[in-house]
């Protein structure tokens, strides 16, 4: 599944604040982290992760620092602050509300709609008939 | 983890392109390339060949150029950094980039100081700039170009090998540097064995066509020795409009600068006219141009060009104006007049014509389907080309009632230069118009086009004292 730019990008915060929240990572580690987690549906441009990272760091959220990799290369690792604690909590309610209210629309779409809809993943289908 | 030579020149490409872009920092790139690494390390791990697993993980890192604009987002005062050259972020991190820009600082501001330092040399041998009579008069219109390009053609030289390792290799070493250096000497040569005599037509013909002649020069250290390269010829057009934008905006500046300079001391009772005059302009005015480049270069790719948006601001106006012009001309039944400089006004016409239809090909998407301000540059082209028309009629009259001078064959010449690259203009613009062309003919028959102008440069330089006479 696609999933569009936008909703991407906004999840990309606490998406990363989460993982960060398991322990001190990487860029690649929670790239990694991202594709487990989602099965592989949620994909982002490697690239972009970064700029996420800075900003995140640019706020507080997380501290940056130079360590080494197992193969002795330089690499920057990233740690969650107290402050990114909190931001992941706020964020944490706030895309509860969101999805709490998402839920209760689709079950009345889907409850009103045919029974040969199925839940979740056939979401679309409700899209396309309503 | 043991790696391929392959593999290693793979990634030392990657990141020199990848340092080119000024939002980018050293920490950045080896954050990135760390990333890279890794992601190599995995892909062949999981059973891929070593330069499957680069190409698939340079794909996935997503385009350089979009990533790099999503860290100038991020860091938009890093872009402003470079140009202060303030000392870097924090400590320890990006000393490679920050010592970078400061080796370029002082190399650009050595540079700009050469240049103006070296106008004043001559006068070391008694050629005063403007108070030294006649011969130091001729010495200086022959000669302002030398006093400057070489120093350009320099920073760019030094840029180019010190950013992008192997620019020269490629193209047999520094071999690459010998037609620069040849085309600054030929400049040189030209400009001072003729001899001068009254009425000096070919003097000041050669002092406006020497600039346009060693700009090659600039041009050859711009592209780095890939000058056959057709998107690095139109790199180096972008260049040109760009640094003379950022000139003329440094001159502003500059002329705010010396007349608050002037009246401040007038109110103390000293007159600092003759600094001003002797020193502080010419000299500011030719470390300027190298200034300028430094600008132009440091916030290439990042920034929106300025000579684009320029373009499609005026297109419409001058279209309006051609359009005017020859309104009026069939409506009042006028022919047009044929004074002494009015080849050179047509000529002037048909060069901003051409800047025009050039600046607004570099900022096109040659993959962008046909639109409305494409038929308004074919409507400003064709206009220009009827009005240009006239005038060359008006002409011919002239040149058969009282003969040729070295300035009438120059103008006469420039204008059919500039006439042959708008007719091929107007007839490639048309086929795309029309869906039977495309529009990457177009750009390349505006870069292919530029040598031409060089050549006829040079030409003027080098044959028309001799076949005037040196008058």
């Amino acid at each position: 599944m696609d999933i569009g730019k936008d909703l991407v990008a906004a999840s990309a915060t606490p998406l990363v604040l989460a993982i960060l929240a398991e322990g001190d990572s990487y860029g690649y580690a929670i790239l990694k982290r991202v594709g487990e987690l989602s099965d592989g549906e949620l994909t982002w441009t490697d690239g972009m992760l970064y700029p996420v990272l800075h900003r995140l760091e640019r706020f507080g959220y997380v501290e940056a620092r130079w360590g080494k990799s197992e193969t002795g290369r330089r690499r920057r690792y990233y740690r969650l602050t107290q402050e990114g604690r909190a931001q992941l909590e706020e964020q944490r309610q706030q895309w509860q509300v969101v999805d709490a209210t998402l839920r209760g629309i689709w079950k009345d779409t889907l409850e009103r709609s045919s029974e040969r809809l199925r839940p979740a993943p056939g979401l679309r289908a409700v899209w396309r008939t309503t | 983890m043991t790696s391929d030579p392959p593999l290693e020149t793979q990634i030392a490409l990657w990141r020199d392109y990848l340092r080119r872009h000024p939002a980018v920092r050293g920490s950045d790139v080896e954050e990135l390339e760390d990333h890279l690494r890794a992601q190599v390390e995995g892909l062949t791990e999981a059973g891929l060949a070593e330069d499957e697993a680069f190409l698939v993980a340079v794909k996935r890192l997503g385009n350089l150029d979009a990533v790099s604009r999503e860290f100038a987002r991020e860091h938009s005062e890093r872009l402003w950094k470079q140009l202060v050259v303030a000392p870097g972020g924090k400590a320890g991190e990006d000393e490679a980039g920050t010592s970078r820009a400061r080796t370029e600082a002082a190399v650009v501001i050595v540079l700009a100081t050469l240049a103006a330092v070296a106008l004043k040399v001559p006068e070391l041998f008694g050629f005063h700039l403007f108070t030294g009579g006649p011969a130091a008069e001729t010495f200086y219109a022959r000669n302002f170009a030398l006093f400057v390009f070489p120093f350009l053609a320099g920073y760019l030289v030094w840029k180019r090998e010190a950013w992008e390792s192997n620019v020269w290799e490629r193209d047999g070493g520094r071999r690459g540097l010998v037609p620069i250096v040849l085309l600054f000497v030929a400049g040189l040569l030209f400009a001072n064995v003729y001899p001068t005599l009254d009425p000096r037509h070919t003097l000041a013909l050669t002092a406006t066509h020497l600039p346009i002649a060693l700009w090659l020069a600039v041009g050859l250290a711009y592209v780095g020795g890939r000058w056959r390269d057709q998107a690095r010829r139109m790199d180096f057009v972008r260049f040109s409009g760009e640094l003379f934008i950022y000139y003329s905006l440094i001159a502003l500046g500059g002329i705010v600068l010396t007349a608050f300079t002037v009246q401040m001391f007038q109110a103390i009772g000293l007159d600092v006219e003759w600094l001003v005059s002797r020193w502080v302009l010419p000299c500011g005015a030719l470390g300027a141009v190298v200034i300028g480049a430094w600008l132009v270069e440091a916030k290439q790719s990042v920034i929106e060009n300025m000579a684009p948006v320029l373009t499609r601001l005026f297109t419409p106006l001058f279209t309006l104006v051609l359009l005017a012009f020859l309104g009026t001309m069939a409506w009042t039944r006028t022919g047009i007049g044929v004074e002494r400089d009015v080849l050179i006004g047509f000529d002037l016409l048909l060069v901003v014509v051409v800047g025009l239809v050039l600046y607004a090909v570099s900022a096109r998407d040659p993959e962008a389907p046909p639109g409305a301000f494409d038929a308004l540059q074919l409507l400003l082209v064709l206009t220009a080309l009827v009005v240009d028309a006239f005038a060359l009629a008006a002409i011919a009259a002239r040149i058969s009632a009282f003969g040729f001078s070295a300035n009438k064959v120059a103008a006469l010449g420039e204008n059919v230069v500039l006439l042959v690259n708008l007719v091929g203009s107007a007839w490639l613009y048309a086929r795309f118009l029309r869906g039977r062309g495309s529009f990457a003919a177009l750009e390349r028959w505006q870069t292919a086009y530029l040598p031409v102008y060089f050549i006829w440069a040079w030409w003027v330089v080098i044959a028309f004292p001799p076949l005037f006479g040196f008058r």
